[in-house]
């Protein structure tokens, strides 16, 4: 029989960005706030210290801050005739646990996705007409714009301390920056990061194709930095242990240096780790939640926690779990189209090429995780004209080698035997003389790309699991297409030695390979009810006391890494929570 | 062959009267602070212990890593990198018993693109796999993994790298397979605590310089440059 607790004022569910973000903006507001991690506590003095977390074994290979399969994992099949099977272990994405969540681990990759994205489907149908778009792609316009997210991507970049470069200030381009993105109202609060060898010679090669390179916008420090709110950071060391790592120099802007240091400071505020929340309670109308139900995974208690408001911050993929599992909003069907949760669970998709120069040396474990040049022309860029390639959305390209870490970094050139002594030669040939072009790609939901409850595999407290439906359509191999094309015309034109040439993706997705921890939709906002869980405002359209934050609330995913976005619509949903939602609780938009 | 007979019985010798220190893969200060060992000839591999394969794995296991690593100029051969006593101590561990693996059934072999479906923890599969990759090398060599010619060795790791080998009544063999690659490639680049790239023998040969990566200044003043370090793990600066 579970114990059941005070009532709390707010309880959220997850401590990471999203989480981190609304505690310290709601207590700020005077709202007393509880926060459930199932995770640990993590902070960068106690668990990011050199020399341990320099461990590429355990934290990279063991996946040491990362979801532990073991607990808990969901099912996976390609469409909706397979069996779906679990994941029994991280492969494809890599999502996080303990507090700062993959806000601990992340490269910093920070981007404003703009209105071709946030209107994608007006976009389209205005561009090419509505035909353009495929029947089962179940795209749809966000119902919030750029210019209402503008402060707050501003918000979230000036808190992260991003290094990067404006290319549009208030509508003037500028030179070197990204020249397709929206109209900021100011510069990055840090400059670009020290480019490197592989960035500077792809920006050469491509400014002479005629494409506009620019340094990624990332949330390294380029400089030691001190954000609006009082935290300090540190300079970025270049030191190659990013992506899966801690940061031991507080240069990574994260969550764990910035907005829950202040909230734990804060009388208002208070933390529970080990606390595995399992279902959202609804009252007898399921209109209302009255709280959450978690168990304690230290002691194995079961706690009852009464709270007035109930904000989901977990990961993506365990938002819309938790969704599904209290009844919060209708299921998706796939076969109908009916219904919402679950619905447009979109991935990323990408090409890349490997380069060998016998005379240049890269250096290749003196890096950043955001370090790098890359262009736009082939996502942002509104001139691109898609109608050619058939395809809509698009993809960024880069260069710039952000870790030379041995297990899972050894460039060989093709035709390289997998061991012995040519594999030696091969590895130690070449190890400090290759550079990568890579891509990220979009992918535009689909009709049968879905997320809902497995019917035979549980997970530790008897619930099912979460069973994704997954796979790349034609849409994402047109891009594929066209990426790989560029990329080797970009790396032919560098004149490697050798080259592993791009090629675009045919083979269904798999788990097995890592490709990217940018899972996306599934309690998608939108302007109705009918076609979205929850509104604007990220409030459910159903039970109005639940918010959901994070990347679950994507219609589609972009080219663009999903942070910038995330952090800003976590800031914007905390105004009108801290604001007309706490004055006059009830629904934000009328339905 | 009977090279490699002799080498296991020098190895499992010495192992006998091998420190504790020694057992758990820690280089000795001496050895972790000498400078420029790179290209110097292979000092004798320091005593250790098997904690999980048995005598016919740890057999297996040598020829395996001195066939996959042989000595030569990049490096020295894989037992004296500590390839097996890596692999042996991976299974031994927490990741070897499963810990991050889920582990309830219905098993189905699914697809590919599903990933990893047996239901054996790592440590279970190497069991498994050894076991049956022997049976087919006495089938079709007439003599164990260990005991088989390189040329042998050659073909039969081969055919289970691109799963052309059927394992009888064992995991598939590009399964097995895929797990002994990334082991061995884990015992040749992981930091020297966990008892593998000893004297950071793989570091060397790719010119990691390891843990200590303060490169704000040197990713200017080493563009295009070799920066030239010992390499450091993780012990060295404990």
């Amino acid at each position: 029989m579970a114990k059941k607790l005070k009532e709390v004022e707010v309880v959220l569910v997850g401590l990471g960005w999203t989480g981190g973000i609304l505690a310290k903006e709601l207590t700020e507001a005077g709202m007393q706030v509880l926060a459930l991690e199932r995770g640990a506590m993590r902070t960068p003095e106690t668990d990011f210290s050199v020399p341990q977390i320099r461990d590429e074994l355990r934290y990279s290979a063991r996946h040491d801050l990362m979801q532990n399969t073991n607990r808990d994992t969901l099912t996976v099949r390609n469409n909706p005739q397979q069996e779906a099977l679990p994941m029994r272990q991280l492969g494809s994405f890599l999502p996080g646990n303990g507090v700062g969540g993959a806000g601990s681990h992340w490269n910093g990759h920070t981007w404003r996705w703009d209105d071709i994205d946030l209107k994608v489907r007006s976009f389209y149908e205005e561009r090419y007409g509505k035909k353009y778009i495929p029947e089962d792609m179940t795209i749809q316009d966000w119902g919030i714009s750029y210019a209402e997210l503008e402060p707050y991507y501003d918000r979230f970049e000036y808190t992260a301390g991003i290094s990067g470069k404006a290319g549009n200030l208030k509508g003037r381009k500028v030179t070197g920056g990204n020249p397709f993105e929206g109209a900021r109202a100011r510069d990055y609060p840090l400059p670009p990061l020290e480019p490197s060898l592989a960035g500077e010679m792809f920006q050469q090669t491509a400014q002479s194709l005629g494409y506009s390179p620019f340094p990624r916008p990332t949330a390294n420090a380029s400089r030691a930095y001190t954000n609006p709110d009082g935290s300090k950071f540190g300079a970025c060391q270049y030191c190659g242990f990013c992506e899966r790592f801690g940061c031991e120099s507080n240069a990574k802007g994260s969550p764990n240096i910035t907005v829950i240091p202040i909230a734990m400071r804060s009388p208002n505020f208070e933390l529970r780790t080990h606390s595995w929340v399992t279902k959202v309670l609804l009252d007898s109308t399921g209109k209302r939640a009255t709280g959450v139900a978690y168990t304690n995974i230290e002691t194995g208690e079961e706690f009852e926690q009464p709270a007035n408001i109930v904000i989901l911050c977990a990961y993506q993929l365990n938002n819309v779990h938790l969704m599904l599992l209290s009844g919060i909003g209708k299921p998706y069907d796939a076969v109908s189209g009916k219904g919402v949760v679950g619905k447009n669970y979109c991935y990323q998709t990408g090409a890349s090429a490997v380069l060998f120069f016998e005379d240049k040396i890269f250096n290749p474990f003196m890096a950043t995780g955001g370090i790098g040049l890359l262009i736009d022309d082939f996502h942002a860029n509104r001139d691109f004209d898609r109608g050619p390639f058939g395809f809509l959305g698009g993809s960024t390209i880069g260069a710039g080698l952000y870790h030379g870490r041995p297990i899972s970094f050894r460039p060989t050139p093709p035709g390289t035997p997998r061991w012995g002594k040519g594999w030696k030669e091969a590895t130690a040939k070449w190890y400090l003389h290759a550079m990568t072009i890579g891509s990220s790609g979009s992918v535009m939901a689909n009709r049968v790309n879905t997320l809902d409850l497995d019917p035979t595999y549980r997970n530790p407290f008897g619930q099912p699991l979460m069973r994704m439906t997954f796979d790349y359509k034609a849409n994402e191999h047109k891009i594929s297409n066209m990426t790989a094309d560029v990329i080797n015309k970009i790396g032919k034109a560098m004149n490697p030695t050798l080259m592993t040439p791009a090629v675009a993706r045919t083979t269904p997705w798999s788990v097995v390979p890592y490709q990217s921890t940018h899972n996306t939709g599934g309690a998608i906002m939108g302007t109705t009810p009918a076609s979205s869980a929850i509104n604007k405002y990220l409030q459910s359209w159903d039970v109005h006391n639940v918010f959901v934050m994070g990347a679950s609330a994507f219609p589609h995913n972009s080219a663009y890494n999903p942070t910038g976005p995330v952090g800003a619509l976590a800031y914007w949903a905390v105004d009108a929570i801290k604001g007309p939602y706490r004055k006059n609780p009830g629904p934000l938009v009328s339905a | 062959m009977e090279d490699q007979v002799s080498d296991r019985r020098r190895f499992l010798k010495s192992a006998i009267a091998g420190s504790a220190a020694a057992a758990v893969g820690i280089p000795n200060k001496s050895e972790a602070q000498a400078p420029g060992a790179g290209t110097a000839p292979a000092k004798p591999p320091p005593a250790a212990g098997y904690a999980y394969l048995n005598p016919e794995e740890q057999a297996f296991v040598e020829a395996l890593v001195d066939h996959m690593i042989p000595a030569d100029s990049n490096s020295p051969k894989g037992t004296d990198v500590g390839i097996n006593i890596y692999i042996d101590r991976a299974c031994a561990g927490s990741w070897g018993k499963g810990d991050r693996l889920y582990q309830s059934g219905p098993w189905k072999l699914g697809a590919p693109s599903q990933g990893y479906q047996l239901p054996l923890t790592p440590a279970e599969l190497y069991r498994a796999g050894i076991a049956a990759t022997n049976r087919y090398s006495v089938k079709t060599y007439g003599k164990s993994f260990d005991r088989i010619t390189p040329e042998q060795r050659e073909q039969l790791l081969t055919g289970l790298a691109d799963g052309k080998i059927a394992l009888e009544n064992g995991p598939p063999a590009a399964v097995f397979f895929g797990v002994v690659y990334q082991t061995v490639m884990e015992g040749m680049f992981a930091d020297p605590i966990y008892g593998g790239n000893r004297d950071k023998a793989g570091w060397r040969m790719v010119g990691f310089p390891g843990v200590i990566a303060t490169h704000q200044r040197n990713i200017v003043t080493y563009k295009n440059k070799r920066y030239p370090v010992e390499p450091l793990g993780i012990a060295d600066v404990s």
